[in-house]
């Protein structure tokens, strides 16, 4: 019987199978440049959303200090670097409190989304039938409506419109959340159809496993692997959404939350004044977040596909010969990596797009 | 003779994630005019990257030493430093190809006629309805019926071997002098694939094309090839004209690999063995699985009827006895073990699986059942959950219906499975992509046999495995079924591998029982045409062998 040494192939540690560092490894070229530009950039983001306290000289809705009021409209000086709006805040302290609001409509909108959205999706594929059809319908009529227009309206019916920090907030982050459902729900159900025809899962059933063992041992953990990259891509939309909110004035008043969005609506008549700081800044922060994130979800996406993924080129006919079944209980060592160094359509796993070593 | 693609130390590399890996090391070969080289090897032995290269098809990821010289118009030219441009020119002139699956190689949203004219009109200035004529001309020549008419038709109105037809003339209206045959029959049917080994052969002969042609199944190889190279693991281990290579093998590999491929009528010493040692009272026992005119309809769309998989099929499996089912895809055999497991519903008749009567069964009364029922499916690929370890997948069985708490639980009977399967222990640590299709396949087995079956449900368990490892997973088999004495279905396509296993072999085509009966007496003595047709389309190992029983197949067709 199979006698035959084992060659070990190394385990990569834990750390090293993280979705985000896997991808970081496996990289080379201008790949490698994008996403370390997207995960500097996003470091930056959320670093200043953690320190905003200690970062910025003033609260976000301080209007005075020890020497009174700031003034409204200032030029960059020595005591506001980057100015004062038309409201009379600290330009640079609105925008380094914005990081901070931004990240949370993010974490919250995107958690609520994921979870229901794959909830619904596991279960809707799984089982089918009617109600799988209205699901599938309703995230058609949704997908139909633009998502702005969509979240206004979530955002008047939540709050009436405006309110305070975590109101304002919850609001922003359940109108994003209504747009989002819909794509978990897709992607999740899409992925459960297929897995659903998997021979594990039929071996499952007919070894009488129940229907929510076999929904959340077998397939969910398979259905997953494409999150990763949808989370970040609604990451950024998401920033852009709550700034759209906040631009046309459905977003968080500006003594509850520094909002971007709401800043920007506000400089609307500096711009043409010659008033450039109120809002250059907090559209570049929009800008440079936004980035940051998409540069990161299009890295991923590219390395997910190993068509579109990078590689060294290798030396002139180097390499070791893998080898073939015929040796008895069949092939154990591929190649260098393994089996799995050999692109065997087996090449994911539950952390995230496309783990193979 | 001239040589029409000569390749000298080929080398051929892949980056792949985890560093290069070697496909080709140092492979020589030569096609003369006219002669069929046929390339056997198992999967992974680089006979198909040998292959892509004489066409200059490799991927990016590929890095070539060496020379693939190919006889053109303009004299010879080393394919691998061809530019772009010019490996265009040669190809469809000089070198064509042949693929594996011709439902995929035929655009379904154009013509089969301008899918043809298409590559006439890359290479030469000729009018559309030029090119149309010889689409025509090439189509009669292949042996599609009717061409006038079926030139405008598109793929999805031919059938699988039809269109393995539209794509061999593809290959040959540009009169290119080598075509790269890329397992062209894997994807049929055997009475299909006999047919195409026939019009390959007039390719050679009346075309006076070389072919490459390249293949896992020995049979094909008796059947078509004038010299054989076999390769291993990327390189070749021996090259000799056909009937050397299978009289006298030289090389070890050779001598295992034709070895392991399964004749028919190798089972039926083994099957008169065993029924000799029932009792005579054996057959009074209760059957496990009865059907009594089954009948299985597919749902259709929109109040259309139904495709009818099963129609009027009778048979019935006692216990410890396996039953072999065969027949081409679309016979419905499939759908029958699937309907045994409880996965496809009955539509009409009776089938009595263990007692229950399947027609209108609830899934929650069968559940208790299911612990009595094994299955073993047909892709080792995807038969297990890529998350799991094999300990935690063979597992399964036995946490689901309440003999263990947990898989950790588990271990200690699953380290018995593995070890009756001949797996290590040490492998229900690994996960499903850390071993090969045969080792899967036999962790399958475990699975299946986890809680002791009376009844084990085989759907071409060993079609997805090269032949050397299917005779591992075959022999492992009937060993588990003389050890456990579970009765089994054991779908497989292919008679030779029935043979083996089985105590009784059934003949399914389209939806019915054609042939019922012990191994002797269905291949023995077929009464059915259909069986007789399907015995004498079995290519056998052996090519002096394989002419006699091309001729009598021929006799057999005209007869029709």
């Amino acid at each position: 019987m199979t006698t035959a040494t084992l060659r070990p192939v190394a385990k990569p540690s834990l750390w090293q199978r993280l979705p985000v560092v896997h991808q970081l490894r496996q990289s080379v070229g201008v790949q490698r440049g994008m996403l370390v530009a997207g995960l500097v950039l996003m470091a930056i983001f959320i670093l200043t959303a953690v320190f905003a306290p200690l970062l910025a000289p003033f609260r976000f809705n301080q209007l005075r200090d020890a020497s009174g009021t700031f003034g409204s409209q200032q030029p960059p000086s020595a005591a506001h670097p980057l100015g004062t709006t038309v409201g009379g805040y600290d330009v640079l302290s609105r925008v380094i409190w914005g990081a901070q609001t931004a990240i949370l409509v993010i974490v919250v909108a995107v958690l609520l989304s994921i979870f229901i959205g794959v909830l619904l999706g596991l279960v809707s594929g799984y089982f089918g039938g009617w109600p799988d059809r209205v699901l599938v319908v309703v995230c058609d009529a949704i997908y139909a409506f633009p998502s702005l227009l969509l979240a206004i309206v979530m955002s008047i019916v939540i709050s009436g419109g405006k309110s305070d920090l975590a109101g304002g907030i919850l609001a922003a982050a359940i109108s994003i959340t209504v747009v989002y459902i819909p794509q978990y729900f897709r992607v999740i159900r899409a992925e459960t159809v297929r897995i659903k025809a998997e021979a594990y899962v039929e071996s499952a059933k007919v070894l009488g496993a129940s229907s929510p063992r076999i929904m959340f041992r077998h397939v969910l953990r398979n259905a997953t692997r494409t999150l990763p990259l949808i989370v970040t891509l609604n990451s950024s939309e998401a920033i852009l959404t709550l700034a759209g909110l906040g631009f046309i004035g459905f977003g968080i008043e500006p003594s509850s939350a520094a909002e971007w969005g709401y800043d920007l609506n506000k400089s609307i008549s500096d711009v043409t004044s010659g008033i450039w700081w109120t809002a250059l800044f907090p559209g570049v922060a929009i800008v440079l977040a936004v980035l940051g994130i998409t540069l990161v979800g299009e890295s991923l996406n590219d390395l997910a596909d190993p068509r579109l993924r990078g590689r060294r080129a290798v030396a002139k006919a180097s390499g070791e010969v893998a080898e073939t079944s015929v040796v008895p209980g069949g092939t154990l060592d591929g190649g260098p990596g393994g089996i799995r160094g050999l692109e065997d359509g087996e090449s994911f796993d539950e952390h995230g797009i496309e783990v193979r070593s | 003779m001239t040589n029409v693609v000569s390749i000298e130390n080929l080398g051929v590399s892949f980056a792949t994630d985890a560093g290069a890996v070697k496909a080709v090391d140092d492979v020589t070969l030569s096609v003369a005019a006219g002669e069929v080289l046929a390339i056997v090897g198992e999967s992974g032995s680089g006979k198909t990257v040998t292959a892509k290269t004489i066409l200059g098809l490799l991927p990016e990821t590929a890095t070539t030493s060496g020379a693939v010289l190919l006889s053109t118009a303009d004299g010879e030219r080393n394919v691998i430093t061809l530019s772009k441009r010019d490996l265009r020119a040669v190809r469809g002139t000089d070198v064509a190809m042949v693929f594996q699956e011709p439902s995929t190689a035929l655009n379904p949203v154009f013509t089969v006629g301008w899918q043809i004219a298409e590559g006439l009109r890359a290479h030469t200035k000729i009018s559309r309805s030029a090119a149309k004529k010889r689409a025509i001309d090439v189509l009669r020549r292949v042996g599609i019926p009717d061409p006038e008419k079926r030139v405008d038709y598109y793929p999805h109105q031919f059938s699988g071997g039809q269109k393995q037809r539209v794509v061999i003339a593809m290959a040959l209206v540009l009169d290119a002098k080598l075509i790269v045959a890329d397992e062209p029959t894997t994807a049929l049917d055997v009475t299909v694939q006999a047919e195409i080994l026939d019009l390959l052969r007039r390719c050679r002969d009346e075309f006076g094309a070389a072919i490459v042609l390249i293949t896992h199944n020995m049979g094909v190889v008796a059947d078509l090839a004038d010299r054989v190279a076999v390769m291993y693991q990327g390189e070749v281990v021996e090259q000799a004209d056909a009937h050397t290579l299978f009289s006298s093998p030289q090389a070890d590999y050779t001598k295992a690999l034709l070895a392991a491929v399964p004749h028919v009528g190798q089972g039926t010493v083994h099957a008169a063995a065993r029924a000799e040692g029932r009792t005579a009272d054996w057959s009074a026992n209760a059957p496990v699985v009865v059907a009594r005119d089954l009948r299985i309809q597919y749902p259709g769309r929109f109040g259309r009827p139904g495709f009818v998989a099963v129609d009027g099929v009778s048979f019935e499996i006692r216990a410890g006895e396996v039953l072999g089912l065969v027949g081409e895809s679309g016979s419905g055999k499939t759908t029958i073990g699937r309907a045994i497991a409880g996965l496809t519903p009955v539509t009409g008749g009776s089938l009595e699986v263990l007692g229950h009567e399947m027609l209108g069964i609830r899934e929650r009364s069968f559940k208790p059942t299911r612990s009595q029922i094994g299955f073993v499916f047909q892709d080792p690929a995807s038969s297990f959950n890529p998350l799991l370890t094999i300990a935690d997948c063979v597992a399964e069985p036995l946490v689901i219906h309440g003999r263990a708490a947990s898989p950790a639980d588990a271990r200690a009977r699953v380290d018995e499975l593995l070890e009756a399967v001949q797996l290590p222990r040490a492998y229900g640590d690994r996960y499903p992509h850390e071993l090969s299709g045969g080792q899967r396949q036999r962790a399958s087995l475990a699975r299946a046999l986890a809680l002791e079956p009376s009844l084990l449900v085989a759907d071409e368990p060993t079609s997805a495995l090269d032949v050397s490892v299917q005779a591992r997973v075959l022999d492992l088999f009937a060993e588990l079924q003389r050890e456990f004495g579970f009765a089994a279905l054991f779908i497989s396509h292919d008679l030779a591998v029935v043979d083996i296993l089985a105590d009784r072999i059934a003949v399914l085509y389209h939806g019915r029982l054609v042939e019922e009966g012990t191994g002797a007496e269905v291949l023995g003595a077929p009464q059915d045409p259909y069986t007789q047709r399907l015995l004498a389309s079995l290519p056998v190992p052996d090519p002096a062998e394989q002419a006699r029983r091309r001729d009598a197949l021929h006799r057999l067709r005209t007869a029709d």
